[in-house]
């Protein structure tokens, strides 16, 4: 949570308020006109998040493995089109090469998309919207420590669910949501995070993770039946194996990865088959939330009951906006009018589709039109009205309790050393260990709270 | 002239009883008792719900859409614009059109619920400064301005 990651917005601290209107000839001049460049959200974005071309491309702080991930396939795929390619097509037939380059290219394809995806992150609460949720909630008035984890059952398809409250984002997660500490994100369905993406896998980028995973195992099968199949022919009559592996090194190299890869992947596929299927994330899987195992009767609540269309429902459903406005524009201290909550976007109606709605609340209330609703603005700074501006920049949200959002992260640290006992990850049957031994933390991030308060209480429904 | 100042906001929280699909709890809130009729607010908040069901709907156009999107590797979404986008458009006009006839003229402002993250619907009250003394709830600002 290094303050150098983003800068916070202090409407009352900027230097120069200058009495312009919000920018609204925008687009691509903003850097020339005024003497502050207007700013975009992504640019104040307080998860640990990278964005890249002006904020289109979001991708998680480390790029994890990433790299590695994209080099393996490309090499891998490389090394089968020179040297597999031109013998099996002369002694087989030229499907090959097309077949191997339709599933390299779908793999390319959707392992970018789900790196470069917002996974469904939802931004953090406003100040008031906090504000609301802290009245009502019973504060017992501890602000020495961290005062003890909230909850908040609700009545999901006659199953009770808790919802717990995130203390970095200052609201209750809704369900199936989870925080994500190597982004500092909530995230909606969160599944996992996945370093060989290097990005989180949850609602908005599942069936791009999924495809992607699917469409691997089935390159890696083809590429290893491919090697093996050339390097047989090249041993026949007597010549040896040997001799094959000589006159085809890259070969060699390609049965090694794919050989190690195959099992792997193709467990993975199968594991997230039957998540699909069941409507289940790995994360609830991991947990158990859903199995019984303490005993009680709970059924997923989610799931359609139906095989298909829990997976149509999944992979086939409508495609989620992206909750977090990367590409809008930030309020100029001097819009701080009274009703302010959407002048924040001044025009990004012709740049974000999302935004329409603003454009046309602005309008209202510039307007004029409506007497009692007179948004005249009162730059004497009353202490509400520049409070008001705050709401509409989420990155505030995290200043007023750094310390708080710090601690977050740090504990989430020290429990996932603490934590990594390898009692659940066998249940990620054919998965890699360092994936595995990753996995182990988010369970330990899910609950945030449950290594650093004592009280058994804490798990007691406040509602 | 008459000027206004906002005085609370209320936000009507996500009702989760029918799993994770987008619907707001229709409650009238006690805040908003003497400013609008029941029944209005609570066919805003009914159409809201109709609208993100309509949007979230998964059938026989979904389906079709998600296989042909998975076909093409997706790269359908980076020039289509999506159903899901199409209604969060009418949502936004529906809005603005109720705020217009509406909630403005007595003294209220809806903010679209993606503005917010698709958490809550807030709904703004505000003071006519120029004609009335009493400013109510202000004790929720000052609650905002503590932090």
């Amino acid at each position: 949570m290094k303050n150098c990651e983003y800068q916070q917005i202090d409407p009352q601290a900027l230097p120069t308020p200058t009495p312009t209107p919000p920018p609204h000839h925008g687009n691509d001049s903003d850097k020339k006109e005024e003497p502050k460049r207007p700013r975009r959200k992504w640019e104040v974005f307080p998860g640990k998040n990278r964005f890249y071309c002006e904020g289109r491309i979001i991708v998680a702080r480390q790029s994890g493995v990433l790299p590695l991930t994209l080099g393996l396939i490309l090499v891998t795929s490389g090394l089968f089109f020179i040297f597999d390619c031109p013998f099996l097509v002369k002694h087989l037939t030229s499907c090959i090469p097309v077949i191997g380059g339709v599933l390299f290219v779908f793999v390319v394809i959707t392992l970018l998309q789900t790196s470069f995806t917002d996974p469904g992150i939802l931004p953090r609460a406003t100040p008031d919207e906090a504000a609301d949720i802290e009245k009502q909630i019973d504060n017992t008035g501890n602000t020495s420590y961290r005062p003890p984890p909230r909850t908040k059952e609700v009545l999901i398809n006659q199953q009770v669910v808790k919802l717990k409250y995130c203390f970095t984002c200052k609201m209750f997660r809704p369900p199936r949501t989870s925080h994500c500490s190597l982004c500092d994100n909530c995230v909606e369905r969160f599944d996992h995070h996945c370093p060989w993406v290097g990005n989180c896998v949850g609602k908005r980028n599942y069936r791009f993770f999924y495809t992607f995973i699917v469409s691997l195992s089935f390159l890696t099968a083809f590429i290893f039946g491919c090697v093996t199949t050339h390097l047989a022919l090249r041993a026949q009559g007597g010549k040896g194996l040997v001799f094959a592996l000589q006159e085809s090194p890259g070969s060699a190299v390609e049965l090694v990865i794919c050989f190690f890869s195959v099992w792997s992947i193709l467990g993975l596929s199968g594991f997230h088959t039957y998540l699909v299927a069941s409507n289940l994330t790995t994360n609830e899987d991991i947990k158990g939330s859903w199995s019984g195992k303490s005993g009680e009767d709970v059924t997923n609540p989610y799931s359609h009951k139906n095989i298909f269309i829990n997976c149509c429902s999944v992979l086939c459903g409508p495609m989620p906006p992206s909750l977090i406005d990367r590409r809008g524009f930030l309020p100029t201290d001097d819009s701080a009018q009274t009703g302010g909550t959407d002048i924040e976007v001044p025009t990004l109606a012709t740049k974000s589709e999302i935004n329409v709605c603003t454009q046309g609340t602005k309008g209202l209330l510039e307007s004029a039109t409506l007497p009692p609703l007179l948004s005249t603005s009162c730059p004497q700074g009353k202490p509400q009205t520049a409070h008001t501006c705050p709401d509409s920049s989420p990155a505030v949200n995290s200043d007023p309790s750094p310390e708080l959002s710090m601690g977050c992260g740090a504990r989430h640290a020290a429990s996932s050393q603490g934590d990594a006992s390898p009692s659940r990850h066998t249940k990620a049957c054919s998965k890699k260990s360092k994936r595995a031994a990753l996995h182990i933390p988010n369970t330990a991030f899910d609950i945030p709270v449950s290594p650093t308060s004592p009280d058994a209480a804490s798990f007691a429904p406040l509602h | 002239m008459h000027s206004a100042s906002l005085a609370n906001k209320v936000f009507i929280q996500r009702d989760y009883s029918e799993g994770t699909t987008c619907k707001f709890q229709t409650k009238f809130p006690s805040e908003l008792e003497s400013r609008i009729e029941r029944t209005l607010f609570e066919d805003t908040v009914k159409t809201l719900n109709n609208y993100y069901a309509e949007a979230e709907k998964i059938g026989g156009q979904s389906y079709l859409e998600g296989c042909l999107a998975c076909a093409t590797a997706y790269l359908i979404f980076l020039c289509m614009e999506t159903r899901y986008e199409k209604v969060l458009k009418k949502i936004a006009k529906y809005i603005q059109e109720q705020n217009e006839k509406i909630y403005a003229p007595r003294g209220l402002l809806i903010t679209d619920p993606i503005e917010r993250g698709m958490r809550v619907i807030e709904i703004s009250i505000y003071e006519d400064r120029g004609s009335s003394g009493s400013s109510s709830g202000s004790s929720s600002v000052s609650g905002s301005t503590a932090r």
